[in-house]
């Protein structure tokens, strides 16, 4: 059996981004999935796929961040957390840095979730019913 | 007017690798494995979703030459690793158990069931890095 390709253990470690994003992962745990020295796992990275693995693993992130913010309207901070990310602070400011806006102004750049979300129609209508509205068995059940 | 598709084709690391990842791991059946000693052992094999008698996936070795030159074997093979090469749509009709299914076989999941707007899917690989997805279609 010819050697398996190094190329196949650097996207193992990029996989593991794609299927992990939302945990601690970090650049030394990523290096030892490809079996590799972290500074040079970073470099054979960077060759295979053009950009760092702390880039790929910051932008699945950011990506999956504004996806949230289209498809949801949970905080901003519920977000930043629910794709792996510890501090509020520095996600908007890479945030921003590629979308060229805050994930505030994001969000509000695009159409309200609700729009989107398929909830089906005869259960928004049920909700639709007005708060006050008196079933009538009730009404004639209750004695008032 | 072309009638049908029949055969597609992945390239994979090890023949004998992926023909247990296919058959072993996903399930699917040995549909031929011919050799022929005339042209350089070249092995034909094939494997196709139990059912669906009509449609063969190759699991086809990178060929050096006369094929192809050294150089562009290699690149293919580094593509291939990279998972750049090829990719297979799978259909399932419950996503979720054949997904603990593979999981618990050891398959590689880049993607668990996710809902998409056409029905769930998910992501795996072969062992050689070609892209695997399987969908319950909505």
């Amino acid at each position: 059996m010819t050697p398996v390709p190094r190329e196949r253990h650097l996207l193992r470690a990029r996989d593991a981004v794609d299927a992990r994003y939302r945990e601690p992962l970090d650049v030394p745990e990523l290096a030892r999935i490809a079996h590799l020295s972290p500074a040079h796992f970073s470099r054979e990275f960077r060759r295979a796929f053009g950009e760092t693995p702390h880039q790929y693993l910051q932008m699945r992130r950011l990506e999956r961040a504004a996806a949230l913010l289209r498809q949801t309207d949970r905080s901003v901070a519920n977000i930043c957390l629910t794709v792996g990310l510890k501090s509020i602070g520095s996600f908007t400011t890479s945030f921003g840095r590629m979308f060229g806006m805050s994930p505030a102004a994001y969000r509000a750049a695009h159409p309200p979730a609700i729009k989107r979300a398929r909830v089906p129609t005869c259960i928004l209508f049920a909700q639709a019913r007005p708060q006050t509205a008196v079933f009538e068995k009730t009404a004639r059940a209750a004695p008032d | 007017m072309l009638k049908s598709l029949t055969t597609t084709q992945v390239w994979v690391h090890d023949q004998d690798e992926a023909l247990a990842f296919y058959t072993e791991k996903l399930g699917m059946e040995l549909r031929e494995d011919v050799t022929v000693p005339e042209f350089g052992n070249f092995r034909w094999l094939t494997v196709g979703v139990p059912g669906q008698e009509d449609v063969s996936v190759v699991l086809m070795a990178i060929p050096g030459p006369p094929v192809f030159d050294e150089e562009t074997r290699q690149r293919i093979g580094e593509l291939m690793a990279k998972g750049a090469a090829t990719a297979l749509f799978f259909a399932t009709d419950d996503i979720q158990s054949t997904y603990d299914e593979l999981k618990s076989r050891g398959v590689e999941f880049q993607q668990e069931p996710t809902e998409q707007p056409y029905g769930i899917d998910a992501g795996f690989r072969d062992p050689s890095g070609n892209s695997m997805r399987m969908a319950q279609l909505g």
